[in-house]
């Protein structure tokens, strides 16, 4: 476990920004539940940087897919909290037990969401269709040999199947048909992911991605990307300025070094 | 969980046409208080299945809803009190979501609902 290491990388300026996240002491433990770790970090430190493009976003409906701890939902909830009081947070997980620490979590923490038991989004699929203003996604990315994707307990947390792709790449359509057309969805990948190769899939859906955050550990790189649908689709209508994300770069520009980065991985 | 989560679920069994909505049946209701916030329950009732949501709210034990509203009666603050505690103050906590096509019970327990579906139904 990383310990609390929230300072690291990231253009936060946490002199004006009082502790607005989940606290490691309330975050709730279950022997069958991954505990926050690195990557639940960056994730955090990624909503931090961007905490106010997503006040300014004033999103309805966020959504957490495999929720684990707790630790990401409860941290959105706190950072948008009474400046966004028109939010409501869903978060589901396939974990029964991570669900249900989650819910304790959230109780710890005295923040309001609601938590659902199920494969990705299964069951909410119809009706939350085209509703998700803001999704956070820490997907099993760990490659693995096949047979152990989305087995029971702990090991659904992070068996990721060949390239650490194959929960990913369920998610991502899910992703695509729950989110609005303001929607915006962060996702932690590893390099091993081939990052650039999801880019550019989610840029043939209309999207244009920006990496918010990009850390090295001892043992994998992570980069949290940020999605937004940037083109006109097949149900988004053309909005013209919208140039309002508050993002600086482009894929285009970071793709070189996403490409760079991606060249190791031996994906197909 | 709440009414408004409620209104998003549909049953995903493997072969169900029409799995929405969900028939509550309720074991276990708590109410718990959340300040009201306007422009969230306007842009809610925009995108709510109003039968659905009414039906669901009686079968809480709640009976105060109309059959039929519109956004027009938005306006009334008693209606909006109404719709507010109906939609997130009431939560099933223990009880079942019945699919409306097979009839498979889907639990809820300590105020969550399990969608998980058995290997047969996938």
């Amino acid at each position: 476990m990383g310990g609390q290491s929230f300072d690291s990388g990231s253009a936060i300026n946490h002199s004006r920004m009082p502790s607005r996240i989940a606290q490691i002491r309330k975050v709730c433990s279950h022997p069958e539940v991954y505990d926050p770790c690195d990557d639940s970090f960056a994730l955090v430190d990624a909503l931090l940087a961007d905490r106010s493009n997503l006040l300014e976003h004033e999103p309805k409906i966020c959504m957490e897919i495999g929720c684990g701890s707790g630790y990401v939902i409860t941290s959105l909830a706190l950072m948008l909290g009474k400046e966004s009081p028109g939010s409501f947070y869903i978060a589901t997980d396939v974990n029964p037990d991570a669900v249900a620490t989650t819910q304790k979590t959230l109780q710890a923490h005295e923040v309001d969401a609601e938590v659902v038991t199920c494969d990705i989004a299964s069951g909410l699929e119809h009706r939350l269709a085209g509703m998700v203003d803001v999704m956070v996604v820490n997907p099993p990315y760990v490659p693995t040999p096949e047979d152990e994707v989305g087995g029971d307990g702990i090991t659904a947390a992070w068996a990721g199947g060949i390239d650490g792709r194959t929960v990913i790449d369920r998610i991502l359509p899910v992703a695509d048909n729950l989110l609005s057309d303001k929607g915006w969805l962060y996702m932690v990948t590893l390099t091993t992911n081939n990052p650039s190769q999801i880019c550019l899939k989610m840029k043939e859906w209309g999207y244009a991605s920006r990496i918010i955050v990009q850390r090295s550990t001892e043992e994998e790189s992570l980069h949290i990307i940020k999605f937004w649908r940037d083109f006109p689709s097949s149900r988004s209508l053309p909005r013209p300025g919208s140039g309002h994300l508050g993002v600086k770069g482009s894929l285009l520009s970071q793709l070189s070094r996403l490409q760079f980065w991606g060249s190791g991985s031996g994906s197909s | 969980m709440r009414l408004l989560t409620h209104n998003m679920l549909s049953s995903n069994i493997k072969g169900v046409a029409n799995g929405f909505p969900l028939r509550i049946v309720a074991e276990k209701v708590i109410e718990k208080p959340v300040e009201m916030n306007h422009d969230f329950l306007k842009n809610m009732f925009a995108k709510l299945d109003w039968k659905a949501f009414v039906d669901a709210s009686r079968s809480l034990g709640y009976v105060e809803l109309p059959d039929e509203a519109d956004a027009s009666m938005l306006e009334s603050s008693e209606f909006l009190n109404k719709f507010h505690h109906a939609l997130l103050e009431l939560h099933l906590e223990e009880g079942a979501l019945v699919c409306p096509e097979t009839g498979r019970k889907f639990p809820v327990n300590k105020g969550i609902p399990n969608m998980l579906l058995h290997e047969d139904e996938v």
